[in-house]
């Protein structure tokens, strides 16, 4: 009989073992999947993991994606994984995205046709005010009423989304566009285009902000009394109280953190790669980030490694629906999956698996 | 602007309210255990997919009800075998139930929008229907929504009168003592689990194949979410969710009125309604701090692990 036996402290092999044998899991269970699809698992497995990247023909237009699908993950990402740490669940980034998209789009879109050099800037401030604020409200509504922040910031994804569908064909509706729902294309305006800044990388505004947040993140972890009281906070909730912890101001800090980044993801998406505002933008980034977020252990370094690997089962599912009809859902399910085996071989860095004969005493 | 008909209104509101209903009854059992479940919403619609996947490839609605709950049995017991055998953190599983179920559903139900379900007969004679005032509102509808409630009633009596209920609250305030007292804390949860599972599956099906007849990807649209939120509105008592299940269907109902009337209010205010009034409700709840405290079962979300 197996049984667990707890360890004095997480395995640090265990722990950064865990994320590559999860990997190597979803691989087998997707290459199943993908086999009861009818379509040759290896050869999956192969375009989604390898051909973005070396194929000869599609690594040159693939390539670059990986760097803008990986940007928006990691910012995302790094906040939510502050607040994980402490114990602050916010799940609701896809609603601080969409915030922070209309946030900085209208801020752009109310000075057009403007070409002062400050309206980008002005637009990233105001992207991430408006995904900050929108993460306000969970943190207001858990500091003074304790509600519970992992409901409210949720259910608020949806208002956000009927937000944008107002936004997409109201306030923000391209005057010019012959009535079809969507902003004015900010990505071929001048002043609030956030252009990719070396040529055939994919690199953009976005990705510069993303690895600044990891460098920061990890310095703040690290080096900072911030976050000392965040690990703390999480680890032994009592303990921090005692050591004087406010606890209200970690969550007003941890969710505003996390809704800013990921109001600054919004924005570098819409003025970006997106283009526009339009009703469906947002292809739940948001969401993705919580997997990203926990396979790189919440360790900023390990959500940099995490963010490349999942927009690459982004971009190799995109090629997998090319070259073998595999349907796009089934990379959601292969994420999904992924979670799932992370969660499950964690275990092995928090306890020890031990053989018990029944009946001894 | 057209009036709106009360008893039409009562009617949507009990069909649009009785998936939510489902959801958060299961649910409310396996909190009442001490696990918390977050992924009510990739149970339910993996169940709606199930269900509407069988009920047209069958041509039976009951069978159709059946996989619905069956696969959302199945999903549950990936989170239940996670959290209560490899001990992991159950908001992070939830979540990723969640997010599994909605890509899964997406790719079962590839092709099947559009189709059509069988027809769902209603278990009182039409004659009976048509009984002014009273006729549709109770003798109206599917089997499943006399379900619902013969549920909570059922839930509400072992819960509170029952032994098995007695145990289950014991294993969702302290699972140590529980455990010393000689209960298989791990067996009981997993079986709640399993039931939480069967209701949000029973409730997606319900939804695809009786409310809506139809599949549409991500159909549920934060159902599950709801279903969760109204198991604190509710105090983890059985009939203030079903009050709760019908004051959001209520404002549902309502709004979908008022949309399909014209009222001068923008369509996405009155989209967004049910979700702002659901943070509402769960914001006065909380706020009272001695309800919530005392109803809440104290060991819920806590890991455990038997170390005697």
């Amino acid at each position: 009989m197996l049984r667990l036996e707890k360890r004095p402290a997480p395995s640090r092999a265990w722990t950064a073992a865990t994320p590559v044998l999860a990997v190597v899991l979803t691989m087998i269970a997707g290459g199943i999947m993908f086999a009861l699809l009818g379509k040759n698992p290896f050869e999956a497995i192969r375009i989604i993991f390898w051909d973005p990247l070396f194929h000869e023909s599609f690594a040159a237009y693939s390539r670059p994606q990986l760097l803008v699908k990986a940007g928006p993950l990691i910012l995302i990402a790094i906040g939510l994984a502050l607040g994980f740490r402490a114990g602050v669940w916010n799940i609701g980034a896809e609603g601080q995205y969409i915030m922070g998209a209309i946030a900085g789009a209208s801020f752009g879109l109310a000075f057009y046709p403007s070409e002062s050099p400050l309206i980008f800037p002005g637009m990233i401030i105001a992207g991430a005010l408006g995904g900050w604020a929108w993460s306000m409200i969970p943190a207001i509504l858990k500091t003074r009423f304790r509600t519970n922040e992992i409901l409210v910031s949720l259910l608020l994804v949806y208002v956000a989304e009927k937000f944008l569908a107002s936004a997409a064909t109201g306030f923000l509706r391209n005057p010019e566009g012959h009535g079809f729902p969507g902003s004015r294309n900010l990505s071929r305006i001048e002043s609030m285009n956030n252009p990719e800044l070396i040529s055939g990388t994919g690199m953009h505004w976005g990705i510069v902000a993303a690895f600044i947040a990891v460098i920061t993140a990890y310095v703040l972890l690290n080096k900072h009394v911030l976050g000392y009281q965040i690990k703390l906070a999480g680890q032994a909730p009592r303990a921090a109280r005692f050591a004087g912890v406010n606890p209200n101001r970690l969550i007003v800090l941890c969710l505003g953190m996390s809704g800013a980044l990921a109001g600054l993801a919004g924005l570098f998406e819409v003025s970006g790669p997106a283009g526009q505002i339009s009703i469906d933008f947002n292809v739940g980034y948001g969401f993705t980030a919580i997997i990203v977020a926990f396979l790189g252990r919440l360790h900023p370094i390990g959500i940099l490694l995490a963010g490349l690997l999942m927009a690459l089962t982004y971009i190799g599912g995109e090629l997998a629906q090319l070259m073998l009809q595999i349907p796009a859902p089934a990379i959601q399910a292969f994420q999904g999956m992924l979670l799932f085996f992370l969660l499950a071989v964690d275990v092995l860095s928090t306890y020890r698996i031990r053989v018990k004969k029944e009946g001894v005493a | 602007m057209m009036g709106i008909d009360p008893i039409t209104l009562i009617v949507a509101l009990i069909t649009v309210s009785t998936p939510v209903l489902l959801a958060a009854i299961g649910e409310l059992v396996v909190e009442k255990t001490g696990v918390l479940n977050l992924g009510v919403e990739g149970m339910m619609i993996t169940g709606a997919v199930m269900g509407f996947v069988v009920a047209v490839n069958t041509g039976s609605p009951t069978l159709g009800f059946l996989a619905g709950m069956a696969s959302g049995m199945a999903l549950s017991l990936i989170f239940g075998v996670l959290t209560q055998m490899l001990l992991s953190n159950q908001v992070a599983t939830g979540l990723a139930l969640t997010l599994f179920g909605l890509g899964l559903s997406a790719l079962l139900g590839v092709g099947y929008p559009g189709s059509t379900p069988p027809p769902v007969s209603d278990p009182f004679p039409a004659a009976m229907a048509e009984i002014p005032v009273i006729g549709p509102i109770l003798f109206g509808h599917s089997l499943i929504i006399y379900l619902s409630v013969l549920l909570v009633a059922a839930v509400w009596y072992v819960l509170g009168y029952t032994k098995v209920g007695l145990i289950i609250r014991a294993v969702g305030e302290n699972h140590d003592a529980a455990h010393a007292l000689g209960y298989k804390v791990i067996r009981i949860r997993l079986m709640a689990i399993m039931f939480g599972g069967a209701c949000a599956g029973l409730g997606g099906a319900f939804l695809s194949v009786v409310r809506v007849q139809n599949w549409v990807d991500g159909m549920t649209a934060g159902a599950g979410w709801i279903a969760l939120a109204l198991v604190v509105f509710a105090s983890w008592k059985p009939w203030r969710a079903l009050l709760g299940a019908y004051l959001f269907g209520g404002v549902t109902a309502l709004q979908l009125r008022l949309q399909a009337a014209g009222i001068n209010i923008p369509v996405e205010i009155l989209a967004m309604s049910p979700y702002v009034i659901t943070i509402i409700v769960l914001v006065i709840m909380s706020s009272d701090k001695s309800r919530t405290a005392l109803n809440a079962p104290a060991a819920l979300g806590k890991v455990f692990h038997a170390t005697g």
